[in-house]
C-alpha cells in the first residue's frame, strides 16, 4: 500500500444572479441567441468604459458573510491581461491584491465528522465569452453573451485530503450560495465551476508535493473521478521514481482521464495592474451592516428552527434544508397551514418519493405550496380520510387540480353517515363469522382486519374514529 | 464673409442677429477646407452632408429663439472621439474603417446644443506622439510654416483652428496633446481637470491621464465649449460631479492680487531661451496688471518624463490589446488565433504605437513591475504633493508649454528619447490631474508662435481661463496666412 497522501485545494467560480452584467446594463441571463445580450461596453468597443454594478458587489459581500470571511473595507479592481478571442478587451477585470473577501472558513460533515475548510479569498471578476468551433468548416465563432457576467472566484486553503471532502465542500457552498440568493449553482450550465489543485506527498512529510491543476470539472461526479484518477496517476509516477510536473490538466468526461493542457513554463504572465477606469471602493460599516441585514435565513439557521420549534428530527431537518427548492416549498406550505410537523411528514414521505421516482420535479410543479397545505389540512381536520392522500396527490401531480376539486370529482369527502357505516359493518360481521368469533375470544389483532375492510368498503367516506367506534360497539355483540 | 479668424463667441452673436445663417457659416468653413486643407492636411474625414443637416437643425433652433451657446457653431473633432455612424480612425490603419455605433458623451453634449460637425481631424496614431507625423492618414503640417510640424497629438485640431477651417475643435490631452499643438499653432487650448469631462467614447490611450478639451481662438471660446461638454457621466466612473455654472464667470474680472507661481525647474537648460524670454515677458505683463509673481519648485520634474512614459505606456499596452482584428478593425491572416492576432496587430499598428506597447508590457511584466510601474506610481504621489504645496501659496502656475517652437518635419524622426523629453513641460499636469490652458505669448524670429501654460487648482478652470483671457486682451495675435 502506498503511504502517499493527497492534499487538495479548490477554486470555485460562481456566476452571480444579478439582473445585469457587472460593468454594463446588458441582461446577465443564461443563454440567448448568440451575441444578442451584448453592447459596446461588454464587447469592448473602442472608447467604451466599464461602470461597476453595485448589486454584484453586494452579492460578493454576501458570499463573504456566508463563508465567514473578513470583508475588506478598501477594495479595488485590476486588469488581468491575456489574448484570447473570447475576451473582447484582451484583459479581464478582476481583483489581485485587494479582494473583497479574505480569511473565511466553512464547516463540512464527512462520514459523520465535522471538518473546517479555510477560505483564502473571494474576489469579483467578469466572465469571458464562449467560442464555438466548427471543425468541418475549420472556423471558430465567438458568442459574447457571457462576457461581463459577474463571477466570483473563491480560493480555499489546501485543506482537503479526499474527493469525498471536496464534494461535501462543493455541495455545502452550493447550498450556501443558493440560500444567500447569489448564484443558482447549476454546474451543468456552468454557473458554478471548479478547478482542483492536487498534490501527493508521504503522509508524514512536512512539504507538499508538486501540484497539478485540474480544469473543466462540471459536476461533482467529474470532480470525484478526476481526483481519483489524478491520485492514481501521480502515485504511479512517484512510485516508479518519476517526478510529477507542475502543470494545468484537463479532465475528460468520456475517458475519465486527465491530460496535460500547459506546463508551468507556458503559464501566462498576466501583467496585472490597477484598472484606471474603476475607482477603488470603500465600504462603510453602515453599508456592510445593511448588506448583512439583507441576507436571508441560511440553511443552518433554518435547520435549527425546524428542530427546536417544529420538533423535527435532525435527519428530517437535513433532508428538507438540503434542497433549497424543497425547503422553500415547505416554508410556503407552512405559511398556508401552520402544521409544520404534519407537512414535513408528508413531504419527507410521499412528496420526496414521487420526486425520487421521477414523477415530478421541483422545477415544474403543477401545484402550489398552498395546495399541498390544503391537502394536509383536509386530512388533519377529518374532512377526508388520510388514506386518500395518495389518490388526491397523484391527481395534483398530474394536472394541478386543487385537492378540494379532486375530492368533489372522486367523491372522497368524509360523510360520517353513521347509518351507512353501521350497514357496512353489519354486512362485514355477517360475512365473516370466523374472525368475529376470534375477536370475541380475545384475539384483538383481528380488529385491524375489520378496520381495513370497513375503510375499503366505505372508500374513506367515514373517519377512522367513527368506524372504530361503530366496530367496537358491534363486535361486542 | 471671412470667418477665418472669428471667435465662436463673435460667431454666436452674428448667428443670433441673423447677420449670417448657420448654413452660410458651415459653407464658409467647408470651402476654406476645400481651398486650403490640401496644404495643411488636417482633416481625415470632412462631413459635408452632416454639416448641412446640422446647420439646418441649428437654424430652426436659432429662428425659434432657443439657441444654445454652440448652436450652429461649426466645429471639428479629433478622430479619437467616437461619432455615431461616422468613421473614427484614431489615425490608425487598425481602425481605418471603424464606424462606431455610439457617440462620445462629450459629442452627445455638443449634439444636444445642435452644433455643426465639419469633420474629423488628424492626430498622432492613437494619440501617441507630439507631431501628428505618426498619423496613418494625414500627416498634418503647421499652417504658420508647412515645413514644420503642428505639434500633437491633437495636431489636426490645432492646425484646423489656426488655419481657419473651423470655429474651434475638440482635442484630447494625455501628456500635453492639447496644449503643445495649441502652442505650436498659436491658438488657445484647454486641458480640463481629470474627471471634469467624461471620457466615454474617447478611444483610450492612457485612461488615468486622458482628458477631452477644446482648442479655440480664445480662452473665452474654450470656456464656452467646456461649459457644454463638462459634467459627471454615469457611463464614466472616473468623471466627477463637481458643480459649475459658467467657466467664463470670472472673465474680465480684475486679476489684481492673483498669485502666479513660477516653478524654476520649468525654465532650465532644456527650454530654448526665446521661449523662456517670451513666457517671462508675459509674467511681467501680469505683474503690471497687479498680479504677484511667486517663486516655487517642482523638484520631481526631472523624473516626470520617465514616470509619464511608464504609466501611459503601461495603460496603453493594456488598452490597445483589444485590437486583435476579431470583432472590428483590420483583420490579419494566419492559421491560428495567435497567428491571426499577431498579423492584425503587426499590420494595423505603426512603429510608435508598437514601441509604446512594448515599453508598457515590459514595465508591467513580472519581475519588472516593482522596478518600473510601482516606482512611477510612487512618483505620481510625489508630484501631486508638490503641486499641492505650490497651490498653498499661489493661485496659478505659469510655465512654458513646450521647450521650443514647432520644429521642422522629420527633425525628431529617429530620436524617440528626444521626442519624449520634449514633453517635459506638460506631462506633470496630467499626472497630477490638474487643469491647464495654453495661450500664445509671443512669436520667435521666424514668426513661429510661442505658447505659455497656466496651470490651476483641481476643478478651478474658471481662474485659468480668466488669467489667460486677461493676457489675450493685451496681446495682438499674428494670424497665419496660407
Amino acid at each position: 500500500m502506498s503511504n502517499l497522501y493527497p492534499t487538495i485545494g479548490l477554486e470555485i467560480h460562481a456566476e452571480l444572479l444579478t439582473k445585469s452584467k457587472v460593468f454594463c446594463t446588458c441582461s446577465a441571463e443564461f443563454g440567448g441567441e448568440p451575441n444578442s445580450r451584448c453592447c459596446p461596453v461588454c464587447s469592448g468597443l473602442p472608447g467604451t468604459l466599464p461602470v461597476l454594478n453595485r448589486t454584484a458587489v453586494e452579492y460578493i459581500v454576501k458570499a463573504g458573510y456566508v463563508t465567514n470571511c473578513e470583508i475588506s473595507r478598501f477594495t479595488k479592481w485590476d486588469r488581468k491581461n491575456y489574448f484570447y478571442p473570447d475576451l473582447p478587451k484582451a484583459y479581464q477585470i478582476s481583483q489581485m491584491p485587494r479582494p473583497v473577501c479574505l480569511n473565511g472558513y466553512v464547516d463540512i460533515m464527512v462520514n459523520g465528522k465535522e471538518k473546517r475548510i479555510r477560505v483564502n479569498r473571494i474576489h469579483l471578476e467578469e466572465d469571458a465569452g464562449k467560442l464555438v468551433h466548427d471543425e468541418a468548416a475549420r472556423s471558430s465563432l465567438a458568442d459574447y453573451n457571457r462576457c461581463g457576467i459577474p463571477l466570483i472566484e473563491m480560493v480555499t486553503e489546501p485543506d482537503f485530503h479526499s474527493a469525498e471532502e471536496v464534494v461535501a465542500y462543493v455541495e455545502k457552498i452550493k447550498l450556501l450560495y443558493k440560500y444567500a440568493g447569489i448564484c443558482d449553482c447549476k454546474m451543468e450550465q456552468g454557473s458554478l465551476r471548479c478547478d482542483v489543485n492536487i498534490s501527493l506527498a508521504p503522509k508524514d512529510s512536512k512539504e507538499l508535493g508538486t501540484r497539478a491543476e485540474l480544469k473543466n470539472l462540471n459536476s461533482t461526479k467529474a470532480i470525484t473521478r478526476a481526483i481519483e484518477y489524478e491520485i492514481y496517476r501521480q502515485t504511479e509516477i512517484i512510485e516508479s521514481g518519476g517526478k510529477v510536473l507542475q502543470e494545468t490538466r484537463r479532465f475528460s468526461d468520456s475517458t475519465g482521464e486527465t491530460t496535460a493542457l500547459r506546463s508551468k513554463e507556458d503559464a501566462h504572465d498576466y501583467r496585472y495592474f490597477p484598472d484606471p477606469d474603476i475607482p477603488p471602493m470603500i465600504f462603510t460599516e453602515e453599508e456592510l451592516a445593511a448588506i448583512k441585514a439583507d441576507l436571508p435565513e441560511l440553511p443552518e439557521q433554518r435547520k435549527e428552527r425546524y428542530m427546536s420549534q417544529y420538533g423535527l428530527a435532525e435527519t428530517d431537518a437535513d433532508n428538507i434544508i438540503n434542497d433549497k427548492d424543497i425547503c422553500d416549498f415547505y416554508e410556503d406550505a407552512i405559511k398556508a397551514y401552520d402544521k409544520p410537523k404534519a407537512i414535513a411528514n408528508f413531504m419527507l414521505g410521499e412528496f420526496m418519493r414521487r420526486i425520487n421516482l421521477g414523477e415530478m420535479s421541483m422545477g415544474s410543479l403543477q401545484f402550489a405550496p398552498a395546495d399541498l397545505a390544503r391537502l394536509i389540512e383536509l386530512g388533519d381536520t377529518d374532512k377526508i380520510n388520510k388514506n386518500n392522500y395518495k389518490t388526491i396527490f397523484v391527481e395534483m401531480i398530474g394536472t394541478g387540480e386543487k385537492p378540494d376539486a379532486v375530492c368533489d370529482r372522486l367523491d372522497l369527502w368524509v360523510k360520517d353517515d353513521t347509518s351507512a357505516v353501521e350497514a357496512v359493518i353489519d354486512k362485514l360481521i355477517a360475512d365473516n363469522p370466523k374472525p368475529v368469533e376470534q375477536y370475541r375470544a380475545g384475539e384483538q389483532k383481528v380488529f385491524g382486519f375489520f378496520m381495513g375492510q370497513a375503510n375499503k368498503a366505505l372508500k374513506g367516506q367515514a373517519t377512522p374514529n367513527t368506524i372504530k367506534a361503530v366496530l367496537e360497539q358491534k363486535l361486542k355483540g | 464673409m471671412d470667418l477665418k479668424n472669428i471667435t465662436a463667441a463673435k460667431l454666436r452673436a452674428m448667428l443670433d442677429s441673423k447677420e449670417i445663417s448657420a448654413r452660410e457659416a458651415a459653407s464658409e468653413f467647408l470651402s476654406e477646407i476645400k481651398k486650403n486643407d490640401g496644404k495643411v492636411l488636417s482633416f481625415i474625414t470632412v462631413t459635408e452632408d452632416e454639416a448641412m443637416k446640422n446647420a439646418d437643425a441649428a437654424q430652426k433652433r436659432i429662428d425659434t429663439g432657443n439657441a444654445a451657446p454652440l448652436t450652429g457653431i461649426p466645429l471639428a473633432l479629433k478622430d479619437n472621439l467616437c461619432t455615431d455612424g461616422i468613421r473614427t480612425t484614431c489615425s490608425s490603419k487598425m481602425l481605418g474603417d471603424f464606424v462606431p455605433p455610439y457617440s462620445a458623451t462629450a459629442v452627445e453634449k455638443l449634439i444636444a446644443q445642435d452644433y455643426t460637425l465639419l469633420g474629423k481631424v488628424s492626430m498622432d496614431e492613437f494619440a501617441m506622439g507630439g507631431s501628428t507625423q505618426t498619423s496613418a492618414f494625414a500627416k498634418t503640417k503647421n499652417p504658420y510654416d508647412t515645413s514644420r510640424v503642428p505639434g500633437g497629438s491633437s495636431g489636426g485640431s490645432a492646425a484646423a483652428v489656426a488655419a481657419g477651417f473651423c470655429a474651434a475643435a475638440l482635442g484630447s490631452d494625455t501628456g500635453g496633446s492639447i496644449r503643445q499643438p495649441a502652442s505650436f499653432c498659436g491658438v488657445t487650448g484647454l486641458k480640463p481637470t481629470y474627471g471634469r469631462v467624461s471620457r466615454y467614447g474617447l478611444v483610450a490611450f492612457a485612461s488615468s491621464l486622458d482628458q477631452i478639451g477644446p482648442i479655440a481662438r480664445s480662452a473665452e471660446d474654450c470656456g464656452l465649449i467646456l461649459n457644454a461638454i463638462a459634467g459627471a457621466d454615469p457611463h464614466d466612473a472616473t468623471s466627477k460631479n463637481v458643480p459649475f455654472t459658467d467657466f467664463n464667470e470670472k472673465l474680465g474680472k480684475d486679476i489684481k492680487g492673483i498669485k502666479i507661481a513660477i516653478p524654476k525647474e520649468f525654465y532650465g537648460d532644456a527650454v530654448d531661451d526665446e521661449v523662456k524670454t517670451a513666457v517671462m515677458n508675459a509674467a511681467h505683463e501680469y505683474e503690471k496688471m497687479g498680479a504677484e509673481l511667486v517663486d516655487c519648485s517642482i523638484s520631481t520634474l526631472r523624473y516626470a518624463v520617465q514616470a509619464y512614459y511608464l504609466i501611459s505606456s503601461a495603460e496603453a499596452a493594456s488598452n490597445l490589446s483589444r485590437y486583435d482584428g476579431i470583432k472590428y478593425g483590420l483583420r490579419g491572416e494566419g492559421h491560428s488565433f495567435d497567428e491571426m492576432i499577431r498579423d492584425s496587430r503587426n499590420r494595423g499598428f505603426g512603429a510608435e504605437v508598437k514601441r509604446r506597447i512594448l515599453l508598457g508590457n515590459y514595465a508591467l511584466s513580472s519581475g519588472y513591475y516593482d522596478a518600473y510601474y510601482r516606482k512611477a506610481l510612487a512618483l505620481k504621489q510625489q508630484i501631486i504633493s508638490e503641486y499641492n504645496a505650490v497651490f498653498d501659496k499661489a493661485d496659478v502656475i505659469l510655465t512654458p508649454t513646450a521647450p521650443s517652437v514647432a520644429y521642422k518635419i522629420g527633425a525628431q524622426d529617429n530620436d524617440p528619447v528626444k521626442m519624449y523629453t520634449a514633453d517635459i513641460c506638460t506631462v506633470t499636469v496630467n499626472i497630477a490631474g490638474l487643469p491647464a490652458i495654453n495661450t500664445t505669448c509671443g512669436y520667435n524670429a521666424d514668426g513661429m508662435p510661442i505658447g505659455m501654460s497656466i496651470v490651476g487648482r483641481r476643478f478651478d478652470e474658471a481662474t485659468i481661463i480668466q488669467t489667460a483671457d486677461a493676457f489675450e486682451k493685451t496681446f495682438t495675435p499674428v494670424r497665419c496666412t496660407l
